[in-house]
């Protein structure tokens, strides 16, 4: 799959990234319409989907009356009626009013119809902590989709995948989760569009190394990369896996790297009980277990509500965290 | 019970007692309150006004972490923390740090949150305030239920919950007045209707006849008042609160007012609205419409107006003392208040996270 419209380098924010995705999915297929609170005129409170009113006009993008449950309800409704809604949550922890429509119907809809309907959405939710946001502006909430059967749950950690990924999870005949890391959003970078990305449901090296693998997603993949580039100093070789996709979560890439350097540490900022993070433990214990040199080990946050904004460095899986981590890999007794 | 449509449906025009020029409403529906009740409610739209001057210089020092002023939105907010006794509860939203403290709780604590705090700040037994409420319209339900538990236990509490127009839309706006009527608890719900849901007008928020008309499917009354005349507003409240504590049940007000100043600090409301619109409502300030009234019925002379104002500005410079943001939270606290007992796991990580700390100062 490539995609198609843009081609050439440029730099460009994760925000710009995903903006350019709306604009081209919009421009590609008339049936894509983007809708939520504020993300008309305002062009949604992060710009996201700014100038896409202006562009396409408001029956393309338009603002709703302030409800999520409206918001995901009637896209369901629209995704059943020939149409690929993008619906935008304004923040995480607003987007549990619509948690009924979202696992009781989003995600139930294909099975329980027998493959007769499909529901072609996307539900984008900016997550996670790292902008210094006032209660409830900041919570880790991948878990909750990734454990529902039936959705997509796919995060980038920089802008050619923002970009790349959200195209595809427009384009995907499933509903898909699109977990925007916030604290990413206004990171600029050098991006090549047009360039060949893997899809949903592949995850990718984001750092060669042979000691230990760092696997991490969005917003935790920069930390896992920056903890690579201190271990490094310190004469430790850290393999860094961004997994892009929870769900479905690859785990032959997975794997291979962790079989490759035979110790891991999983990055997240969610709390670690029954987490995604969780899930990766046990995914790589059960498939590597025998090529492993110590238990993997988690650098994840605490089991507490998130505490913003004055103590977020407390909470948030930092370089020292996961590399306590990676000192407990067992190093000794190899 | 059925109950007659007439005496549900709220007024033609939203109640009136001042007009915006100060001037005395002549066709007026509701007796005005007393002369001391309108003394309290001068002081407390300068404080009120006070708070959100001072509260946005904060945020824009970086003092504050965000601040959602309700300047415009004064007089609702006098109101709703002066018709309210010992027993009662306040139900506000994250836009009314002003009634909280009006209320009386201490500034210091009414803006922890604000500040950065990992916690509500305040507690709410204490002021009989519960604590600010981000996810719209959810603290409604919240009221009904405080409500319904003092009537089962007898007490003579009235609840009055805050929230904003754009809240009505959410599924839980319409659930508590259901509940609320069907259970006939004591609850006044206040709808600040100031025009705007961030970026998005009323007239895209609903086009039922108002919002006060909204009560009117599930039997609760509704009435419609002028959100800047606190007159107004401390007529209609008072009257609805008395009702509710009479036994009568729920009633819905929605008061027409302006915000102001942007949806917060971060906000850029030049992107959704004229600046015209916001002179044409400046001309309904409700500080400036009392003042007048006063002056005229000689009831505020310049002494007068200056000890009010030095109480404000008194509280101004308690704000920028206690808010100066120096204090640093204490990390263990986190892991708490989680549960009556922490887990076993969440005494582990507490003591990772002194670890971790206790290294970090070594560091420096
Ligand atoms: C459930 C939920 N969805 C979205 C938000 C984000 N949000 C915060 S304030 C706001 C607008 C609320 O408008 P209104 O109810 O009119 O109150 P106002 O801010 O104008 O006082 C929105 C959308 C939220 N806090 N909670
Ligand atoms: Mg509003």
């Amino acid at each position: 799959m490539t995609s198609t419209a843009t081609t050439g380098h440029e730099k460009l924010t994760m925000a710009q990234a995903l903006n350019r995705a709306l604009r081209e999915s919009m421009a590609a297929d008339d049936s894509v319409v983007v809708f939520g609170e504020d993300v008309g005129a305002l062009g949604g409170v992060f710009r996201i989907t700014d100038g896409l009113t202006a562009e396409f006009g408001d029956t393309r993008c338009f603002d709703t009356p302030l409800a999520e449950s409206g918001i995901v309800g009637m896209a369901v409704g629209m995704a059943m009626n020939g149409m690929r809604p993008v619906v935008e949550m304004q923040f995480d922890a607003f987007a549990y009013p619509a948690f009924e429509q979202i696992t009781s119907h989003v995600a139930k809809m294909r099975n329980r119809t027998r493959g007769t309907v499909s529901l072609p959405m996307v539900i984008r939710i900016p997550y996670a902590g790292g902008i210094g946001g006032v209660e409830h502006h900041c919570d880790s909430s991948e878990a909750y989709y990734a454990h529902t059967p039936g959705l997509h749950v796919v995060t980038p950690a920089n802008a050619a995948d923002a970009h790349r990924l959200l195209r595809a999870a427009i384009a995907s005949p499933d509903p898909v989760v699109f977990m925007e890391p916030k604290k990413l959003y206004w990171t600029k970078e050098e991006v090549d569009l047009g360039a060949e990305l893997p899809g949903i449901g592949r995850a990718m090296i984001r750092r060669e190394g042979t000691d230990a693998t760092l696997i991490a997603y969005g917003p935790s993949v920069p930390v896992a990369l920056e903890a690579a580039e201190v271990a490094a100093q310190e004469g430790r070789s850290l393999q860094v896996v961004d997994l892009r996709s929870i769900v479905p979560f690859d785990d032959e890439t997975v794997c291979a790297a962790v079989r490759s350097t035979g110790r891991a540490v999983v990055v997240a900022e969610a709390p670690g009980f029954a987490s995604v993070a969780s899930e990766i433990v046990a995914r790589v214990t059960e498939r590597c277990f025998h090529s492993l040199a110590a238990p993997v080990r988690r650098a994840v946050g605490f089991d507490i509500p998130f505490p913003a904004p004055k103590l977020e460095h407390v909470q948030l899986p930092g370089v020292d965290r996961v590399l306590d981590a990676v000192d407990d890999l067992q190093w000794d007794l190899s | 019970m059925t109950r007659d449509l007439d005496l549900l449906l709220p007024s033609p025009h939203p109640v009136e007692l001042i007009d915006p020029t100060g001037r005395t409403v002549a066709e007026a529906t509701r007796e005005l309150p007393d002369d001391a009740a309108l003394l309290r409610a001068f002081a407390g739209l300068t404080t009120a006004r006070r708070i959100n001057d001072q509260a946005s210089a904060l945020a824009r020092q970086g003092r504050l972490a965000v601040y959602p002023s309700s300047h415009g939105q004064e007089a609702c907010q006098v109101a709703a923390a002066q018709v309210l006794t010992d027993d009662d509860w306040l139900f506000p939203t994250y836009r009314d740090t002003a009634a909280v403290v009006l209320r009386g709780v201490d500034v210091a604590e009414a803006f922890l949150p604000l500040q950065g705090a990992w916690h509500s700040g305040y507690d709410p037994h204490e002021h009989r305030t519960a604590p600010q409420a981000t996810p719209l319209a959810t603290q409604l339900l919240h009221a009904v239920g405080v409500a319904h538990a003092a009537r089962l236990r007898g007490e003579p509490t009235v609840a009055l919950a805050l929230c904003g127009d754009g809240a009505t839309s959410e599924g839980d706006f319409h659930e508590a007045l259901n509940f609320a009527a069907v259970f006939r608890a004591p609850v006044v719900f206040l709808v600040q209707n100031n025009q705007y849901a961030i970026s998005v007008p009323l007239a895209r928020q609903s086009v039922a006849p108002s919002l006060a008309h909204k009560g009117i499917g599930y039997g609760v009354p509704g009435e419609r008042v002028d959100g800047n005349d606190v007159a107004a507003l401390l007529a209609v409240l008072g009257t609805a609160m008395a009702r509710a504590r009479a036994g009568e049940g729920p009633q819905l007000v929605e008061a027409h007012t302006y915000r102001m100043q942007p949806h917060t600090n971060a906000d850029d409301s030049r992107r959704y609205r004229q600046d015209d619109e916001v002179a044409g409502w400046a001309e309904r300030d409700p500080l400036a419409r009392l003042e007048t009234w006063l002056r005229q019925h000689d009831l505020l002379d310049d002494a007068r107006l200056a000890a009010v104002t030095a109480d404000a500005d008194q509280l101004a410079a308690r704000m920028r003392t206690e808010l100066a943001g120096d204090a640093t939270p204490e990390p263990a606290e986190l892991f708490a208040h989680v549960y009556a007992t922490p887990t076993p796991q969440l005494v582990e990580q507490a003591a990772v996270v002194a670890d971790e700390l206790s290294r970090e100062d070594a560091h420096r």
